[in-house]
């Protein structure tokens, strides 16, 4: 054992300029660390499987339906958006992986072996939000554009379909991986801010879910004013292609979404950066 | 090596370490005692940067923590065994950390082989037992090689092979030069594998010494006498003075008294001595005795002082 350990200490002092910790390397250790949890495996099926599955599910209701569909309704639908419906199922999924990549590491005590290993603490911030933003844009991305194609063939049989050239159809394929691309960062950032996982999951959903609803509560016209600055309606809009004036325009909506995750990532990496471990 | 000045955590107006300043020596095992609760585990955190102390510095060969380069190649730390995400297995946790500082994976094996893990390293570390968890958390100090060791208790849950197995492990570190800082709770543990010791009670310095020192300081010294006359050997030391600490039919323990003084005033008295041995406290004792003046006799303490160290007894 010793001599082992004597062979290896010497090899380490020939060698005096070894490797130091950079941002590659602490992204390459959490990409080893997304593959090596069976609970991410599930989070990412479960998201793909809720906007395949929900999608193809919209689209085959609405191709048996179209028939008894009121004219004014048909001349406002939106096949891009109908078969990307399980977006808004999905989102629940990605919400948890993201803030689950951060408190799971608090709840186990493992979040001391990797500030031991990175000292400097926000390179670990970054890295998750390279790999897991990364790692949900290509999933979704590959989800939302299989069943685009898919829901989009089963509308085709009453002929209202869209296609991939049908204005804003491609934004909203990239638009519905982007919104659960920032869900996932968005959780990240509350995950370093709160450390634990209901209370990070909580403060997530009651963002995207509960504040619309109390929004609504509020007299008029301060609904109207607000509810497109909010989270899920200022995230989504990039997933429609019917235009809907009470919404912000497309991008600028999702740069609205974008700043919400950045807020919670500048307070996540403050906290990181200051509090004890 | 290992340095720390002045040295205080205070959590709100509780304080777990209070001014420690020590320098823990390479190339030989130094203990870092204390009650639970007394401050260890923090005063560890503070040197690898996961707390922040409230004053003072920690260095580890005049660096600290934060600037080190490549900290799992210069220090390797086990804080607490279970530093590992339940569902990961013990492989991929350790290719994680060793990724951050391009440790090769012939070496993530390497650990995996010396610590005796080689058989469920691909299984969920969920599943260990404390002592696996244990070899699991040597594993990953010795990840990168390091010049330095930091482990909180590394014993904790080990079987008695498995603590010997410790034991000359850290022994053969230290003998190639490495700095070791082991803490732990058990006197006895400490007494077998370290020959420096630092020991702390409710945060503050008691004893910077040698083992051999530690057991010099300890104001328990005894005779044990036995004699069939022990009432009037009793009564002759009493007249000088001279405490007897217990007795029993024909046995007396006294202290405060060398075994020649107490031999010559039972010769003189033509008392028959059947036994007189000198007893040196064990460092089991004397660790009591120090670390219970501490607590006795430390500076003027509010009374929620005690709680205050005890409220963090995973420290």
């Amino acid at each position: 054992m010793s001599t082992t350990m004597q062979e290896a200490r010497t090899t380490t002092t020939a060698n005096a300029h070894l490797p130091q910790v950079t941002q590659a390397r602490v992204i390459e250790s959490e990409w080893i660390k997304l593959r090596s949890l069976r609970s991410t495996f599930w989070s990412f099926f479960a998201a793909a499987a809720f906007v395949i599955g929900l999608g193809l599910l919209f689209s085959l209701v609405r191709e048996q339906n179209w028939n008894q569909m009121p004219p004014p309704e048909k001349l406002l639908f939106d096949p891009t958006q109908t078969s990307l419906r399980g977006t808004y199922l999905a989102e629940l999924a990605i919400g948890v992986l993201g803030v689950l990549a951060v408190t799971g590491e608090y709840s186990t005590g493992m979040i001391r072996a990797t500030l031991s290993a990175v000292p400097r603490r926000l390179p670990v911030l970054w890295g998750k939000l390279v790999v897991f933003g990364a790692a949900v844009f290509a999933v979704m991305g590959v989800s939302s554009l299989i069943t685009f194609l898919a829901g989009q063939a089963i509308m085709g049989g009453t002929h209202h379909q869209a296609s991939l050239s049908t204005p804003g159809a491609l934004r909203a394929v990239t638009g519905a991986a982007l919104f659960l691309t920032v869900i996932c960062m968005l959780g990240i950032g509350l995950g370093f801010l709160l450390r634990s996982t209901a209370g990070a999951i909580a403060t997530l959903f009651g963002l995207i879910l509960v504040l619309p609803i109390l929004v609504q509560a509020l007299p008029s016209p301060w609904p109207e004013h607000i509810t497109k600055f909010l989270p899920l309606a200022a995230g989504t809009v990039l997933m429609n292609t019917v235009k809907d004036p009470t919404m912000l325009a497309p991008w600028t909506a999702f740069g609205v979404f974008c700043l919400y995750a950045v807020a919670a990532i500048a307070a996540g990496a403050a906290m990181l950066k200051r509090r004890d471990a | 090596m290992i340095e720390a000045r002045g040295l205080t955590k205070r959590y709100g107006d509780k304080i777990a370490v209070n001014d420690l300043s020590f320098t823990v020596r390479p190339g030989i095992v130094t203990g870092f005692l204390g009650p639970n609760g007394a401050g260890k585990s923090t005063t560890m955190r503070m040197l690898l940067g996961l707390d922040a102390p409230t004053a003072g510095t920690a260095t580890i060969d005049g660096l600290s923590y934060v600037d080190i380069a490549a900290p799992l190649r210069e220090v390797g730390a086990m804080l607490e065994a279970r530093a590992i995400h339940t569902g990961r297995s013990a492989r991929s946790h350790l290719l994680a950390l060793a990724a951050t500082t391009g440790i090769p994976t012939r070496r993530v094996e390497e650990v995996i082989d010396l610590v005796g893990l080689t058989d469920v390293a691909r299984k969920r570390a969920g599943g260990f037992s404390l002592g696996m968890g244990q070899r699991l958390g040597i594993a990953s100090a010795l990840l990168g090689n390091p010049g330095t060791l930091i482990l909180d208790e590394p014993v904790n849950g080990l079987d008695p092979e498995g603590i010997l197995w410790i034991r000359n492990l850290l022994k053969s570190l230290a003998a190639e030069g490495r700095t070791i800082f082991v803490s732990s709770h058990l006197m006895s543990e400490m007494a077998l594998t370290a020959s420096h010791l630092i020991v702390i009670g409710r945060g503050r310095m008691i004893a910077d010494v040698s083992v051999q020192e530690l057991t010099a300081m300890s104001s328990r010294d005894q005779v044990r006498v036995r004699t069939p006359d022990s009432a009037r050997l009793r009564e002759l030391l009493a007249r000088d003075g001279i405490v007897v600490t217990s007795h029993g039919d024909d046995v007396i323990e006294v202290s405060g008294s060398s075994s020649t003084d107490i031999g010559l005033i039972a010769a003189r008295a033509g008392i028959p001595l059947i036994e007189l041995t000198p007893q040196q406290a064990s460092l089991e004792e004397a660790f009591m005795d120090i670390t219970r003046d501490a607590v006795e006799f430390g500076t003027p303490q509010r009374p929620d002082a005690e709680l205050a160290t005890a409220g963090r007894s995973t420290t």
